[in-house]
This record gives structure tokens, sequence and C-alpha cells, in this order.
């Protein structure tokens, strides 16, 4: 239960010159189609084995819906085949066919027979619906009195009343408050441990990274890459400021990581250092030492402004720390080819014990997004050891001192006596 | 080859058949919520559903009866003109709320299509057992009406069942017929107000048709809905059983539309979908 594969599946929308030309071509079936087909997805092979969690990314248009829809059902394939086992929900948009003048209990009933529940089966997970839902009486007033919070909260907590073998979830999760966002990433996360498949489409690089085990890139209604899901959203980072003479490669490391280099090379980076003060190589840093990156950057055409910019990211890919010379307004301009540049950047490792790497851009303004010279991810990787400081948990160093006062009597904290 | 082709639409059929009665529960819930939702917000509730055609009903029975002094051939009663009436405005009424619901069944759930995977062909059959219900509350107070004035038909009544049955076949096969048209072609729902227009006008509805001249006569033959409209009135008016050989056509094309609707809808319900 919980298996999905997909075989070349392609889904294409037909398209007409004009308003009459479906009226022939149903008109006069045997003159053959008047129609274009116009590709959405194509040859996309995958399969889910059960109990896997796979995300799907890529940039709006690239088919990330369709997918989604045409596992989920709703809409029919032009070519290939999806094959699924068990249970299907979807999570494609919440609160669909709710009745704004009935109750919240009313339209929770319907909600639930609308996808394929018994009334009975309903009545005996109503109270769990109730419970996960907390609206408390609200669930006996019309939905039109809701807000718009609550309503997602009811709809989240029906679609998800029951354990599906497959759970689709299209960026849905963002439900409701922070609270409740959270509660039902926990039921989510909960789900898949008893063994339900997820395949989940978001933006959001920290949900993928933290919840799947496979990430799957969707470009122009292709499948484009597949793995794991760091690589990947390094790789998705990449293609974001994808522009026609621009490259895009990765290599392995030796620790088996994947590195990703991409940009249009009008500035490319020759070496990345990490050094302590003492001028060495740094591999393994003491928490709250200083270490110095050394960027050598040299130009290969005209460049009209360059900004150069690192970013300390931890293990899961997570951001921890970045800046660039655009923001500490130190950009350099008119630069020619031939030239070199040597970026130092002193910084006092104040962070936790682990791994992390840092990726280097180098690109016109703020953002690579407009104008991406380079982009080189894992540039340099360190661990941070704590030998000389308290055993502390985190990913940020705070030194902290700590006084205590204690008395029989009484203690005074911020102007009051206790 | 053949044997195999007519295998497989059988199972299909089959499949067809369980996915409604899966649902079934959500079709129930669905005629129940729409036939509240109606009524819900208003004071006088469900009194709406019945002065609508009351006072249809009475605009036509003073306008023809009184004024135009339109009496029935060898009637007598005085109620008989509006009895007349009712047998067939309310059965008409019937199939243009079947029909024109139907054909827009799809455009108007078309959200509900696109995002949630449940078996499309619930909807035209949440619409006809919706138009029925209503059907059944305003014909149960005619029935209540001829009743107590003393002009219930008796056992001859019963063949109001057969007669409803090719109906409703009728306006579901041309309901989904014009229903899957409309997603692809809007200008069906359009055209088929202006087509509804005409066809109770050419239907004896408020006329009879011995009013009509010979010629005129024998085109309204060619009317399913006038064989059904005048067995009705048969039925209401004296008491006379159908004459059931009127009827084999419309119930023959009642069938040829349920399953061209059918075929039609299975064709095209996928590609429905991205036209919504």
């Amino acid at each position: 239960m919980g298996k999905v594969t997909v075989k070349g599946l392609g889904k294409a929308y037909k398209t007409y010159d004009g308003r009459w030309a479906r009226l022939a071509e149903w008109l006069s079936p045997f003159s053959g189609p008047r129609h274009q087909l116009h590709w959405v997805l194509q040859d996309i092979d995958f399969q889910l084995a059960a109990g896997e969690a796979v995300g799907i990314v890529g940039i709006n248009g690239a088919g990330k819906s369709t997918l989604l829809k045409l596992i989920a059902g709703t809409t029919q394939s032009t070519a290939g085949t999806i094959d699924i086992q068990g249970r299907v929900a979807a999570l494609l948009e919440l609160g669909m066919g709710f009745h704004p003048d009935f109750t919240g209990r009313q339209n929770a009933i319907m909600a639930g027979q609308l996808q394929g529940l018994r009334g009975d089966e309903i009545i005996a997970l109503m109270p769990a619906i109730e419970a996960f839902a907390e609206i408390g009486e609200y669930i006996d007033q019309p939905v039109r009195t809701y807000s718009s919070g609550m309503q997602m909260r009811l709809a989240f907590s029906v679609a998800t009343a029951s354990r599906p073998d497959v759970l689709i979830v299209d960026e849905a999760l963002s439900v409701g408050d922070a609270y409740f966002q959270h509660k039902s990433f926990e039921r989510i996360r909960a789900f898949r441990h008893a063994g339900t498949t997820l395949l989940i489409v978001s933006h959001d690089r920290y949900a993928i990274q933290t919840i799947c085990d496979r990430a799957i890139l969707l470009n122009r209604g292709r499948l484009e890459m597949q793995g794991d899901p760091v690589e990947v959203m390094d790789y998705y980072n990449a293609m974001l400021a994808e522009r026609e003479q621009q490259t895009v490669r990765q290599e392995r490391l030796e620790d088996g990581r994947l590195r990703t280099i991409s940009g249009t090379g009008e500035a490319s980076i020759v070496a990345v250092n990490l050094l302590d003060d003492e001028g060495r190589q740094l591999d393994v840093v003491e928490v709250g030492a200083y270490a110095t990156l050394e960027v050598l950057v040299t130009i290969n055409a005209a460049v009209p402004r360059l900004v150069m910019g690192y970013m300390i990211k931890d293990k899961l890919g997570q951001s921890i720390f970045g800046i660039n010379t655009h923001r500490l307004e130190m950009p350099q301009t008119d630069l020619q080819p031939g030239e070199k540049l040597a970026y130092r950047c002193r910084f006092p490792v104040n962070l936790g014990k682990g791994s992390y790497s840092i990726a280097i851009s180098l690109s016109r303004l703020d953002s690579h997004l407009d104008t991406n010279y380079e982009w080189r991810d894992y540039s340099v990787i360190f661990h941070v050891v704590n030998t000389r400081h308290p055993d502390f948990v985190g990913c940020a160093f705070l030194d902290a001192e700590i006084a205590v006062e204690r008395s029989a009597g009484s203690v005074r904290v911020d102007g009051v006596t206790i | 080859m053949l044997k195999v082709l007519n295998l497989m639409q059988k199972s299909k059929a089959h499949t067809l058949l369980r996915s409604i009665w899966h649902y079934r529960g959500f079709i129930a819930g669905s005629v129940r919520r729409e036939f509240q939702s109606r009524y819900r917000n208003s004071m006088l509730g469900a009194a709406w559903m019945v002065l609508n055609p009351l006072a249809m009903i009475v605009v036509y029975t003073v306008i023809f009866s009184q004024i135009m002094h339109a009496r029935l051939p060898n009637a007598s009663s005085q109620f008989a003109y509006g009895i007349y009436l009712c047998a067939g405005l309310l059965t008409w009424g019937f199939f243009t709320e079947t029909v024109s619901r139907m054909q827009n069944v799809f455009l108007e759930n078309g959200n509900m299509i696109k995002k949630l995977n449940f078996p499309r062909i619930c909807l035209p059959i949440i619409t006809v057992l919706n138009a029925g219900l209503n059907f059944c509350i305003i014909f149960a107070l005619f029935l209540g009406f001829l009743l107590v004035s003393g002009n219930f038909p008796g056992w001859v009544f019963f063949a109001m069942l057969p007669l409803l049955l090719i109906q409703v076949l009728f306006s579901m096969g041309l309901g989904i017929v014009l229903g899957v048209l409309n997603v692809f072609f809007r200008d069906i729902g359009q055209l088929f107000g202006i087509v509804l227009q005409f066809w109770f006008w050419f239907t004896p509805i408020v006329y009879t048709v011995s009013t009509l001249p010979a010629g005129v006569q024998t085109l309204l033959k060619f009317n399913p809905m006038s064989a059904l409209i005048i067995a009705y009135q048969g039925i209401f008016i004296s008491a006379a059983w159908p004459r059931w050989s009127s009827l084999w056509p419309v119930a023959l094309l009642s069938v040829a539309l349920c399953v061209f609707g059918m075929l039609l809808f299975r064709r095209h319900a996928g590609e429905m979908v991205d036209e919504l």
C-alpha cells in the first residue's frame, strides 16, 4: 500500500485557432484534428516507495500543480500511466465545497462524504475532528461566521481525519496561525511515520529539507533532476538565476556531497580559503575563534559592478549568516578583463558544534536573481568544535553570564521584590 | 473484438453504478443541503417554492380562462381549465428545471471538479433529485386540491408513473448532452434559454390542441414533450388512460438521448476539466 509508479506521464491542453475551430472538429471527426497540443508536462517517470516522502520543486509554471492534480486524479493525463496502491487524499485546496450557511459540523460531514466516507464513519471520526480543529463552540455555528483561519483548521482536520495511504499536499501547509501550522505539520509527520507516502509541493526549502527523503525538480514540464533534497534545492537555487548564457554544473565532492556552480562567467571564483589568524588553512575551528575567508576572483569580461557575498549554511542547508559587499556598501565598479580581486572577510566563529559550509556568490546587485556571475555552493566546508567553552546546544554561540541571587527572605527582579 | 469491447463497456458501466452507490451518502446529503439552503435564510421558507408556481398558475388562469374566456371543449367544471393548466404547467416546470439546471451543472461546480476527486456523475444525479423533490412537493399540493375539490381521477392516476419515468429519462438525457456541450460551447446555454421559450408555446400547455389548425397539429406530433403533456392532461381532465402508442417515440428518444449523453460524458469527462 502507498506505492506510486508514474511512467511516461504527459499532459497537454488543446488549443484551437478560433472559436469555431472546435465546433468544426467535433462536427467533422474524419477531417483530422484542428487543434494544437500544448504540453505542460512531458516524459515524467518516477517511483515512490511506500512510506517515502518526496518534495516537488520548480518555478511557477513548471508543472508542479498539474502533476499533483494528475496523481490526485482530478485531471486526466494525455500520455503515460499512474499506478497508485491504496487510498489517496489530496490537500490541493482546503475548504472546497464548504457552504457558508451551514454549521461546521454539517460541512465537515459533507466534506467527509465528498471524500467517499460513509455517514457512520464520519460520525465516528467527528470527535477527533473537533478536537484537532480546536474551534470549540463554533463547530455548531454557520461557517460564514468563521474567520478564514478557523475555516482552514476545520478543513484540514476533516481532510486528514483518517490516515490515507498516499497524501498529496500543495503548499496548503500554511494553514492558519503559527501554532496550527506547527500542529498540521506534526500530523503530516505522524502519518509518515505510520507509513503514509507523502508528496509535497513547496517553495519552502526548510519544509522540503526537513520532511522529505527525496526531491524532484520540474523545469518546463520535464523532470530535470531527482535526488537528495539538499542537492536538488541547491540546483534549484542556481536555476532560479538561470539566463541564456549561464551554465549550471554540479560536481561530486570527496565526502559525497554535490557542489552546484552556476553563473554567466564574466567574473569567476579562482580560489576560496578559510584561514586562521596565522594564515593556516582551517578545517576544524574552535567555537569563538576568528577565521578569515579568502576569496580570489578574476575578471573575464567587462563587469560594470561587482558584489561578492558569502553565506554560511548548516548541515541541513539552512542559512546561518549571509552578507555581501552591496550591503556593506563597498561594491567594485568598472572592472576590466584581466583584473584580479582578493577579498578577505574576517569573522568570529560564534557557531554551535557541527559541520558548516560556505556558499559564495558574485553578482551585480544585492540578489543573484538579477545577474549571477558565479554562484558556488560548498566552497568551503569546516567543522566547529567546542573544547574551551562549556558545552551548549544550538547553532549560535551567544556567550552567557549567569548570575544567581539566593535568599531565604526576598529577591529583587526588575524593580520587583518578591 | 466486439465482444471484448462490449465486456469493457459493461464493466465500465458497472463501476459507474458502484461509484454512485458508494457516494449515495454524498448525493443524499447534497440534495438535502441544497433544499435547505435555498430557503434557510428566508422568513417564509419553503412557502416560496409553492408561491412561485402558484402565482404563475393564477396569472394564466385569470388571463386565459376569465379574460379571454377560454373554455375547454366538453368540460363543465369551473376548475377544469385550472386543472388542465396545472397538469401541463407543473410537469413542464419539472422538465425545464431539470434540463436548464443540468446544462449548467458542470460549469457551476467547475471549481470543485478541478480540485476534488469524486465521481462527477453524482452532480447531474443530485440535480435531477433536487428538481424531483421540488416537483413532488408542489405536485402533492395539486393532488391535495384535486382530492378536496372532488376532481381526483382515481386509479388512472397511476399512469402518471410511467409517464414521469419517461419524462425524467428524457430530461436527464437532454440535460447531460447539453451540460457537456455547454462546457465546450458556452453558446449552448444562451441558445437553449431561447429554445425553451419557443418550446413552451409549441407545447399544448395553456391552450388545447384542438384550437390549432390541422397543419400545426401534425407538426406538434414531432414535439416529444407534447405527447407527454397531452397524456398528463388526459389523466386529470377526463380520467383517460394515455394512448401508449403515442408515447413510443418519446420513450425511444429518451433512451437514445441517455445513451448518447453517457457516451458523450464518458468521452469528454477528462477534457472537460481542462476547459473549466
